[in-house]
């Protein structure tokens, strides 16, 4: 269950964004490696919330900033 | 007095998907209408648009981009593109301050508020995109446009409904005429062929329900006219002032000379002919013609019943016994009606009559109604020298403008 949170995690990072899987890593950054601006971000949490059906606060939001921060946070939700 | 060269075009029409295409079916005298194909129109009264055909938006923007642009947007900076790629011009550093853009546009982004509007009553507000407002509001295709050429003069979109490129040309022409700017990229971009398009002018009464021959649906002038067509697509021109374009050695396709506007102060959408006449006096006034230098008019001619026979009405009144021997012709009767990116599109036909001598026709004029009884140029381009070409656009609000392009002498 845990790898495929992960694995549906890296798949929408890599449609949302349009960037290669490779480099899509855990200590990705949204912003610094993955090109996200801040729209970008926000709509890309939305697609996280709409795929898994799970509602991230905006306080929640505001911490997540690399790719390993997303798939904690939601293997967290879904525990 | 500054004087103001045209030094680049770009198109994107249901007529074609660059400036070449779109000239070469207008002078061939083709019809750009067709059954809709983009949406479901089986419950429709009107099941007829222009649309643009076989333009595929990953061939120019990646994937991530296009999620920020409706349609109209897509349109008008592929057009932007084609024009800056014509103009040959290079925004450096020093230029950039001094170049600006004005895209102007009826509706903007329709096809997206339509969807978000269904987004909002069926999933909720937590599901809005946040490029939802980005993605439809009118001026966001100048803003792009901005961004993507560096152009840091002016940034903005005109909108009075079908005037709206219109006056988008006229108020860059008025900036660099006053110094403010030296290039203007300029014209507008529409693209509203969605349900509440379709369907709300459709409640007007102001469209053709020529469903079973869309060839034939827009007919301005023809006593059978029943209403105009709605269609889409863009056209961007590159206003330059004219020493900046002779010291880069740039190639000139005409001047424009005059702009004049104004408004009906009468009626939402009934049109009267003291406003258009009033518009094509000031134009001329601002160039220093008269109606008897004018070769050509590109007429606004949406094919409905009532606006075409005004528009020869307020011709008539504003030139007199000039009249009876100008050209007019209404493009619309290929390309239907661009709504506020048909000024831009109309006053390109204009430049290119100019360039090439060819005076396009008005096609399905099968029988001319006796009230439009100038010579608009029936189904047939005519050979012409042009050498003064004006271009009529009306909207709704009873807002009028015409722009006068003249050929370029030395």
């Amino acid at each position: 269950m845990t790898v495929n949170i992960e694995e549906k995690v890296r798949e929408i990072i890599v449609e949302q964004l349009d960037v290669e899987a490779e480099k899509v890593v855990r200590e990705a950054s949204f912003s610094e490696d993955l090109g996200a601006d801040s729209l970008d971000t926000v709509e890309l949490l939305m697609a996280f919330e709409s795929d898994f059906n799970l509602e991230i606060s905006d306080e929640e939001a505001a911490k997540i900033n690399t790719v390993g921060d997303v798939i904690d946070h939601i293997e967290k939700l879904k525990a | 007095m500054r004087r103001i060269v045209i030094t680049g075009l770009g198109a994107l029409s249901p007529l074609g998907l660059t400036v070449d295409e779109t000239w070469k079916s207008a002078i061939a005298g083709k019809s750009g209408i067709t059954k809709v194909t983009k949406f479901d129109v089986s419950n429709y009264s009107v099941q007829i648009a222009g649309e643009v055909k076989g333009f595929d938006p990953l061939d120019h923007f990646p994937k991530k981009e296009l999620k920020k642009m409706d349609t109209f947007i897509q349109y008008a900076i592929v057009t932007a593109r084609e024009a800056m790629k014509d103009a040959g011009l290079k925004v450096t550093d020093e230029l950039a301050p001094k170049v600006g853009v004005n895209i102007g546009s009826g509706i903007g982004g329709l096809p997206a508020i339509e969807e978000y509007a269904n987004v909002l009553k069926e999933k909720g507000p937590r599901f809005i995109s946040p490029f939802f407002i980005p993605m439809s509001i009118s001026n966001m295709a100048a803003g792009l446009i901005s961004i993507e050429f560096g152009l840091k003069n002016y940034n903005a979109s005109s909108v009075a409904a079908c005037s709206s490129s219109a006056y988008a040309i006229g108020d860059a022409f008025k900036r660099i005429q006053q110094g403010e700017a030296d290039v203007m990229l300029t014209g507008g971009t529409e693209a509203a062929i969605c349900g509440l398009g379709i369907g709300g002018f459709a409640a007007m009464k102001a469209l053709s329900m020529r469903n079973d021959d869309p060839a034939k649906a827009s007919r301005p002038f023809d006593v059978d006219r029943d209403g105009f067509v709605l269609s889409e697509g863009s056209a961007v021109l590159v206003l330059e002032e004219l020493s900046l374009a002779k010291a880069r050695g740039a190639k000139i396709y005409a001047e424009i000379v005059g702009y004049g506007s104004s408004s009906d102060a009468f009626h939402i959408t009934t049109p009267n002919t003291d406003g258009p006449s009033l518009a094509l006096a000031n134009a001329l006034a601002s160039a220093n013609l008269q109606p008897k230098d004018v070769d050509y008019i590109n007429a606004h001619g949406t094919s409905t019943p009532l606006g075409d026979k005004n528009e020869i009405a307020s011709i008539k009144k504003a030139f007199q016994e000039d009249a009876k021997n100008v050209s007019i012709s209404s493009t619309k009767s290929m390309t239907g009606h661009l709504l506020g990116a048909t000024g831009a599109l109309e006053t390109l036909f204009v430049i290119k009559a100019i360039q090439d001598g060819i005076i396009p026709p008005t096609i399905n004029v099968e029988n001319q109604d006796p009230a439009c009884d100038l010579d608009v140029t029936p189904n047939v381009a005519v050979k012409k020298d042009v050498n003064v070409g004006v271009s009529n656009s009306f909207g709704f609000g009873g807002t009028n403008v015409s722009l006068v392009v003249k050929k370029y002498t030395a």
